[in-house]
Order: structure tokens, then sequence, then C-alpha cells
């Protein structure tokens, strides 16, 4: 029972990681109609930035402490990506307006690429690591309910904590203020919400911004816990199971999504993975989502699309 | 003036209802092939066919079958490469343990396992499209990746997961040479492009097209879409299924499950978007694009930057070439959305004006 309880929160803590790359899918997909692809590359090339600034701070300027040069390189990389996102509204998705999904996917794929090879040429190829003095030691639960009691890392649920954190300010961005409203507005019809006024090109930016800074959390966090690697492109490929089943518009079905394919990828390991092999997380996970989109296609929480000829 | 056709009139049925009406395209397809198969063998150097030439073919081939399926029916699939790996252990099973097995028979059996492969992974594409389709297909692609890499019955108990053929021969032809390898896919491709073509000027490809542009209307008229959708399914993977056999015995001899990873899905996507979508000379324009961009950059871009004094290191040049290649893609969209083989129509009806201008 204990050993079910501890992987089921190791799963949860996975799951919420999950869901904060799935949240920056969701943001641009409900704000544009884009499937980012280049999600994936937006962590690694965000993460490579923060990790080689906070390496590089300290150097140039000589500030030897470990919360200014993380600040600082927290900062810079922020800024980064908002000219990165700057400069995808401005270079592709502007001439790209009414494509079909398929070209669109496509761009992203070419932006993908095009991160991958300008970070690397930036901020080098090699393995670095981004240490924001996160607690690395285990800490023991319910000592008194179970024998030994449940170990749970410190550092996941800082995480979790961190992306909870994040997830609530998007939601009260998206409920609350009136950029929220737009974007809102933006993601159900494109049309109208330009023809009452509201500028889609800056509302465009802002949201590839927030999903800039949203992969830069997530970078921080999983660069933080597996090192910064061109590998980290590959979380974005274990977050898109999470986002066909909590549905393409819905942050909450990221989050719920995330918890559970977090929960099944880690479960199904433990004691479905001995059976045949092993290794079977990254397509159980999408198998999982396969075999709920058989009953129900729009996902947990995303819109059901009704048809018309 | 020399691409026109007055004076052509067709006075029967069987003349208007052919692959190449117009005159000017027969003669311009028999140079082709009297090029391809002739001239080329004697031209072409060994680096060459086995460089360039070679993964051409076989990856036009593929990524004819992925036309199919994406292009004609609207299905986006980004698994084309378990497709691929699917046709080549199936193959490659068929191959070693039945003794005597011919190479032809093989190849179509690793297809057929393809085909099924496909066929059960296209079932989510009754209930979902668009976008989620995309990802769902992934998982076709990480299954494959993994049950290669695990189950040890699938690769004759290698280890890794890495097998090998030789001994490749047709009727009694040894197939080892460069110029024999390629004179045999490139006849294969030639016969399914054939096949192929016929296959979407008829009923079932005019049903695929239905479904494409707008999979209602289609079913209200009365074309099943679970029929048009999985035969897509179908005869796309048995295509790309007999391209990943060829890729694995012709072209890499031996291989592992990471020949066949997410990447070359993501390749075959390219090729399809950049030759055309819904087009068969598009396949070819894609594949020779995307096989032949990466050699160009790596011959030329460290020479190029050594014009300004720039040494590029090889990570460098790998670097650079992923930028380049991210970059032609979306400026490829920006411009030409409709993909090389949109321009090769443009450039045929300007021929055939010119020299007037209207």
């Amino acid at each position: 029972m204990a050993f079910f309880l501890e992987t089921l929160i190791g799963g949860l803590m996975a799951g919420m990681l999950y869901s904060l790359v799935a949240l920056g899918f969701v943001l641009i997909y409900k704000a544009s109609g884009v499937f980012n692809f280049a999600q994936g590359a937006m962590v690694l090339f965000a993460a490579l930035a923060m990790a080689r600034f906070a390496e590089w701070i300290p150097q140039w300027t000589g500030i030897q402490s470990p919360i200014v040069a993380n600040l600082a390189a927290f900062v810079i990389a922020g800024a980064i990506m908002f000219v990165v996102a700057w400069l995808i509204e401005k270079l592709v998705l502007r001439h790209l307006v009414n494509q079909e999904g398929a070209t669109l996917l496509m761009a992203t794929l070419g932006i993908t690429y095009f991160l991958e090879g300008l970070g690397q040429t930036l901020f080098g190829s090699d393995i670095y690591k981004i240490d924001i003095g996160m607690p690395k030691e285990p800490i023991f639960m319910l000592d008194g309910m179970f024998q030994g009691g449940i170990l749970v890392n410190k550092e996941d649920v800082i995480a979790a904590a961190i992306a909870a954190a994040l997830v609530a300010l998007l939601s009260v961005f998206f409920q609350k203020t009136s950029t929220g409203r737009a974007l809102r507005a933006v993601a159900d019809d494109h049309q109208a919400a330009q023809s009452i006024g509201i500028p889609l090109n800056r509302i465009w930016v802002i949201v590839w911004c927030v999903a800039g800074v949203v992969a830069l959390v997530a970078g921080m966090i999983w660069g933080s816990k597996l090192g910064v690697q061109f590998s980290l492109t590959t979380v974005a490929l274990r977050a898109l199971p999470v986002v066909i089943l909590g549905g393409l518009t819905s942050v909450p079905g990221a989050i719920i999504g995330g918890l559970i394919i977090g929960v099944g990828e880690k479960l199904s390991e433990v004691y479905l993975g001995p059976f045949v092999g092993g290794g079977i997380e990254i397509w159980f996970a999408y198998v999982l989502a396969l075999v709920f989109l058989l009953f129900r296609p729009q996902g947990l929480f995303g819109e059901k699309i009704i048809d018309r000829v | 003036m020399l691409y026109r056709e007055n004076g052509q009139f067709k006075t029967s049925y069987r003349a208007d209802q052919q692959i190449f009406p117009i005159a000017q395209d027969r003669i311009a397809v028999a140079l082709l092939l009297a090029v391809a198969f002739l001239v080329v063998p004697m031209l072409a150097s060994d680096y060459i066919f086995r460089a360039i030439l070679i993964p051409f073919v076989i990856m036009a081939l593929a990524a004819l079958g992925v036309n199919i399926l994406v292009g004609y029916c609207g299905q986006i699939s980004l698994g084309s490469g378990a497709f691929m790996a699917v046709g080549a252990y199936g193959a490659y099973n068929f191959f070693v343990r039945f003794p005597g097995m011919p190479l032809i028979p093989a190849l179509i059996l690793g297809g057929l396992c393809a085909t099924f492969f496909g066929i059960l992974f296209g079932l989510p594409s009754l209930r979902v499209k668009g976008l989620y389709l995309a990802v769902a297909t992934l998982a076709a692609q990480f299954f494959s990746d993994w049950m290669f890499l695990r189950i040890k019955w699938f690769t004759n108990n290698s280890d890794s997961g890495s097998v090998s053929v030789n001994n490749l021969q047709v009727f009694g032809f040894p197939i080892e040479s460069a110029t024999s390898k390629y004179l045999f896919c490139l006849a294969l491709l030639v016969v399914v492009a054939l096949l192929a073509k016929n296959l979407v000027r008829g009923a079932i490809g005019r049903e695929w097209m239905a479904i494409r542009d707008m999979d209602v209307a289609a079913a209200v008229i009365g074309i099943r879409p679970m029929y048009a959708k999985l035969s897509a399914f179908a005869v796309s993977s048995f295509i790309v299924g007999m391209a990943g056999a060829l890729w694995a015995f012709v072209h890499l001899g031996a291989w592992e499950p990471a020949a066949f990873s997410v990447e070359i899905s993501f390749r075959l996507l390219f090729m399809v978007i950049i030759g055309g979508l819904g087009s068969i000379a598009g396949g070819f324009f894609g594949a020779a694009f995307i096989v032949v961009l990466p050699i160009v950059l790596n011959q030329f871009l460290p020479a190029f930057m050594g014009l300004f004094g720039i040494e590029v290191s090889t990570a460098g040049v790998s670097h650079a070439e992923l930028m380049i290649f991210g970059a032609l893609i979306v400026w490829f969209l920006i411009v030409e959305p409709h993909g090389l083989a949109k321009l090769w129509s443009t450039a045929k009806q300007k021929l055939r004006l010119w020299p007037f201008p209207h």
C-alpha cells in the first residue's frame, strides 16, 4: 500500500510538470488555433539561455550570490523569450493567417528546427545544470500509518507548487483581466474579435510571450531535475498525450490530463512494465490518450465541435 | 511554342482519360524514364548512387505513400516512420524465417504487415480528425519504437534490435552493386507510382478527396467515411511499409529501430508539404529537396563560411543545418504553401501561352 501511494504521488508530481508543458500548447492553441510543436524547442531554448546566463553573469560582473545570478538569468531568459515570441509573430505567423491547420503545424515544426539549431549555436550543446537551490533530499510522510512511511521528493513538491501557482496565475489572467478577455474572444472567433477592434497581431505576440514564459518555467524546473540538454525537447513529446487527453482548448484539461497521464505512466511502468519488458512509459501515455479519444473525441474538457455542411 | 496543345483532339473516351492526355507530357515522361533508367546508371558515380539517388528513390516512394494519406485523404499522420519500421521488420521476419523466400514477395509481405498496423492505428481517425489525429498517430510511432527494441521475437533475438540482411537477389540477379540497387528501387517506384496515379484518379481516389475536403458533406452524399479513411490508411501504409523495407534491405543493409524514429516521420511530412499535398509528382519533388538539401549544406556550408574567414566545427555545421532547414521550411510555407508541385503546374500554365502574354 505504501509503495502504491508512493508511486501514485510520484506520478502526480510528474504529471504536474507535464501539465506545465501542456499548458504552453493549450495557451497557443486556444488563442490562435496553432498547434505549437515548437513548445519543446522553446523549453530547451529558454532553459539553455537561463543555464548559461546563470553561469556567465558571475563571470562577467563578479557577483557571487547564486540568488542574484539566477534571478538575473531568469529575467534575461524571459526577455529573450519575449524577443523570440515577437519575432515568431512578425516573421512567421503574420504571413500564415488563414492557412490550414496542417500548414501551421508544419511551420511550428520549422520553428522547432530553427530554435534547436539557434539555441545550440548560441549557448553550446553540452549538458548544463540549472541550480536554483532546490532541495534534493527526500522526505518521509505518514510514518505512523505505514511502515517506513511514504517517500516523497521535496524537489518534486516544490516543482508541483510552482506549477500550480503558475496555473492559478494564468487562470486569473484569462478570467479577470481585459487582455485575458481579449485572448478568449480571439480564441472564439478571429474575425468577430477583429471586427470589434481587438488587434489580432498584438494578441498573438502576447500569447506567444506567455507561452515563452511558461516554457521558461518548465525548462527551469525540468532543467534543474534532469540537466539542460538536447533531450529536453522530448519532454514536449511526452506532454502531447496530456494535451489531447485534456482537450486542446482547456486550461483545466491540461492540468487534469497531466495528472492522469503522470499517474498512468508511473503505475503502468511499475505494475504492467515487468510483464512486457519495461520501458512502456512513453507509449502507454499515448495509447491511453488514444483509447480515451475513441470514447470522447474532443478530450476531457475540450469543446464539442458540431460540423455543419 | 513547345508546350501547346491545340490541334490535339481527343476522339475517344479512352484518349480523354489517359494519365497524360497531352502529347508533350507523354514525350517528356518517356524521356525522363529513359534518362533515369539508361543515362543515369552510365554517368553517376558510386557515391552519388549511395548518398543521393538511392535514398531519393526510396524516400520518394515513402512520400508517395504518405501523400495518399495526408494529401489525398486529409488525415495528417506523424506515424509514417512506424509504418516504415513495421514494413522493414515484417519483411525481415519473412525473409529470414522462410528459407528461400525471394526478395519481392518478402517486400510485399512486409508491406502487408504495415497495412495491418496502419489500419489498426488508423481506427482513431474514425472518431478524431485534424490535429488530434496527428498526435494520435504518434502513438503508432512510439509503440513501434518500443516494440522493435523490446520484443525480441521481431528482431530474431538480437539484443539491441539491430539486424542485417545479405545476399539479396531478384530473379537470380544479385542486388549488390549500387547501380543494381538503384535500378531495382527505381523500377519498383515507377510501378507503384503508376498504380497510385491510377488509384487516385479512380473512384476510390475521389472518395478520399471528398473526405479530405469535407467529411460530413462526403458522408451525406453517400461516401462511407470508414471505408474511405481505412482504405487510405491501408494503401498508404502498404506503400510506406514497402519503402521502409527497401530502405532497410537495400539502402542500409543493417539497421536498428532508431533508423525509423519520429525524425523520419517529420521528414516524410516535410517532403509531402514542400513537394505539394495531393499530387503524385509532389512526393518526388519533396523527396529530392529533403534528401539533397542536407548533403548540399554539408558540402558547401564550411566552404562558404570559409570565404568570410569563419571556421565552422562539425557541431556548428549540424546546428546551422538545423537552422537553415527550419528557416527554409517556414519560408516555403509562406511563399508557396501549395508546394513545389504547384510551381511546376504554374510553369506549365505559363508555357501553354508562351510567348504570348494572354
